[in-house]
């Protein structure tokens, strides 16, 4: 126990005196924050929408006005040409084209089914398929409104309605989602990056050298490298949290004590990739290449900016052995859904799991000797 | 009486080249014992082995009587190593890193105080001081109190000598010699032949080979030649004659002069007879003790 607190202390005062891990630890979560949760956001609002209305009657003007009168479009063009919007489309200032026919209320009156063209940009296929939504939205409101005024009767009464209610995000605020994302996202760049490094650190500076011929055990080495992280890391979690609910009023509506617990677990499962990429790498470079291609492979298959479910098999697959994926679904579920302990119990489990046979795996890697 | 370390057809290669082939060696408890050659001899991987860093191919070596590889917890116990490099903490202070590695051994800075004492007497106005900050002789200094700290029974000292001012150098053989006092087996590796001197027995070391193992001056009487040292003011022709000559076992630039070795049964007046008939005069020459560097070259050639 001495010679772990030895290394503690050790440890600590090279952290607190190296100008960059301050920065790190207080600065980045409040910038990881504010720039994720503000910019990775899905929502369109103000979608570019340009109109060709070749019908020019009372009927495609109050369709027209729909879109107007609607938050998520801003119709920036007129055109009787569909060929010119298509040019604006193609240099981006567009991003979808309604087009209403000609004989569009003729057809409307004689009970004909008219038809509406909407041309959508899809290079960000997210994107298009939600204002693709928003439109077939609004002219299914007008739709609806038009057989009301036509059979006042049967459309009161008849019918499938789906009203939608969205829980808890009632709001569709996509910060709610992206925040306790973005704090998995933290806590787990402070414990793959910092602890790995570190330890790598000395091998590249000689100084292992002069600790592997001390009688510290190999324990008493990988608890004093790890704990000095661990703790950074649940106090940024810590710091992170606050921080959420300062800025975005984001609070936990779950059991704090769960949050922190299941990150206590978790941490073991970063430090030991940390601890193990550092067994196999000589350089501080290498160290950083290796577990930035985990880290972005992992980060990227975590549903952190779009959800696991709707990701290929493979990668829904590569998902399981994927530890921030288990992190992120629990902490949204926590955070944000309250769920309890038996709700999470799965999450909770691969954890568990994985902390331990990750934690295993870089204990059995570490050598004093080569 | 138990060796403190005995090595025994000790083998080490790395991927395309073998760092130690076969090495023998019985160093006795108390002994300041050197390795003496030049770089790529081997001197680091033997030290690597015996402070357990590293894992032999073939052979056995034992440190106190516990073998390297399979007691190597009880090695790190009793073994002080300073590596060539110098591996302490340059973003903690001088008093720091004492401490710390005084805590790692169980042990704290006042228990063995009394070892470091002349050492650490000199580097204490710095002891706030950055490691990282310290003179290379300072540095060394500290290095020597970290790996003495928790009282070793066998000191390794992988070229403690390389890039040290002279007066450090100095100061750290008298240091060796007292700490020698206090009955700790010293080990040195330098590429220093004038060191060797200064040990009580060396080994000369040449390409993970051990030429020869005695006391500095056994090995220096061991020299059978006739050595003398030439000097001309026109060196290099002169060498040229000299390397011909038939009653030359060597000739080698040695500093200012040329080291020229007679072949056994010849000396000086059969050669400078021979340097008149080739129409060689303006040259002197002493005929002098031969030196270990002379001994290493003879060992070479062998």
């Amino acid at each position: 126990m001495r010679v772990i607190r030895y290394i503690i202390q050790k440890e600590f005062k090279q952290i607190f005196r190296n100008r960059m891990m301050l920065p790190i630890i207080f600065v980045m979560p409040v910038i990881q924050l504010i720039v994720l949760s503000y910019t990775a956001t899905f929502e369109i609002k103000e979608v570019r929408l340009g109109v060709v209305d070749m019908d020019q009657s009372y009927s495609s003007r109050e369709l027209v006005s729909k879109f107007q009168g609607s938050p998520f479009f801003k119709l920036v063009n007129f055109s009787f040409s569909i060929a010119e919007l298509e040019k604006e489309m193609q240099k981006g200032d567009l991003q979808q084209i309604v087009v209403i026919p000609q004989n569009f209320e003729a057809a409307i009156n004689k009970g004909e089914n008219p038809k509406i063209q909407i041309i959508t940009d899809a290079v960000n296929g997210s994107a298009a398929s939600l204002m693709t939504y928003y439109t077939s939205s609004i002219v299914m409101d007008y739709n609806r409104q038009i057989l009301m005024e036509k059979q006042p009767l049967l459309t009161a009464t008849t019918g499938i309605r789906t009203p939608y209610q969205f829980w808890y995000n009632p709001e569709l605020d996509y910060k709610n989602y992206m925040v306790p994302g973005i704090l998995v996202l933290l806590v787990t760049m402070i414990g793959a990056f910092l602890s790995g490094m570190n330890i790598v650190r000395e091998k590249e500076i000689g100084t292992i050298e002069q600790l592997n011929v001390t009688p510290i055990r190999k324990y008493e080495f990988i608890i004093g490298k790890l704990l000095p992280f661990w703790i950074i890391a649940m106090f940024d979690l810590a710091f992170g949290l606050i921080i959420a609910k300062l800025i975005f009023g984001i609070y936990i509506l779950g059991s704090v004590w769960l949050v922190f617990a299941v990150a206590a677990i978790y941490l073991l499962a970063v430090l030991g990739l940390g601890l193990f990429v550092s067994t196999i790498t000589e350089t501080q470079q290498q160290a950083m290449f290796l577990a930035w291609f985990f880290m972005v492979i992992f980060i990227m298959l975590s549903g952190l900016f779009t959800p696991t479910e709707s990701m290929p098999i493979w990668a829904q697959w590569l998902n399981t052995i994927n530890p921030i994926t288990y992190f992120m679904r629990f902490m949204r579920q926590v955070i944000l859904k309250g769920s309890s302990i038996m709700e999470v119990m799965d999450e909770i489990i691969s954890i568990t799991v994985y902390a331990t046979s990750m934690l295993s795996l870089a204990v059995w890697r570490y050598r004093k000797v080569n | 009486m138990q060796s403190a370390i005995s090595i025994q057809n000790l083998s080490k290669h790395y991927a395309d080249n073998q760092a130690l082939k076969s090495i023998n060696c019985e160093i006795q408890p108390g002994e300041l014992f050197g390795f003496i050659g030049p770089d790529g001899a081997g001197k680091t991987s033997l030290f690597r082995i015996l402070t357990s860093l590293l894992l032999p191919d073939q052979g056995q070596a034992k440190v106190l009587g516990f073998d390297v590889v399979s007691d190597y917890k009880a090695i790190r116990e009793q073994v002080g190593y300073m590596p060539g490099r110098f591996s302490l903490y340059q973003d903690l202070t001088v008093e720091e890193n004492l401490k710390f590695f005084a805590g790692v051994f169980k042990s704290n800075l006042a228990e063995n105080y009394y070892l470091i004492e002349d050492i650490y007497q000199q580097i204490l106005p710095f002891k706030h001081r950055r490691a990282g900050k310290l003179s290379g002789g300072m540095k060394q200094k500290l290095a020597l109190s970290c790996a003495l700290i928790h009282k070793p029974q066998v000191l390794l000292l992988d070229e403690p000598s390389t890039g040290v001012d002279a007066v450090s150098r100095k100061e750290l053989w008298e240091m060796l010699h007292k700490l020698k006092m206090e009955g700790i087996t010293i080990l040195v590796s330098t590429p220093y032949m004038d060191e060797a001197a200064k040990c009580d027995r060396v080994a000369l070391m040449q390409k993970g080979k051990i030429l020869s193992i005695d006391t500095p001056t056994n090995i220096i009487k061991a020299f059978p030649h006739t050595l003398g040292a030439v000097k001309s003011p026109l060196m290099n022709p002169l060498l040229q004659v000299l390397k011909q000559s038939k009653l030359i076992h060597s000739a080698y630039l040695f500093g200012e002069n040329i080291h020229v070795v007679c072949k056994l049964g010849i000396d000086f007046v059969q050669l400078e007879q021979e340097l008149i008939s080739k129409g060689v005069v303006e040259w002197q020459y002493q005929i002098i003790n031969a030196g270990i560097e002379d001994c290493f070259m003879e060992l070479m050639n062998k």
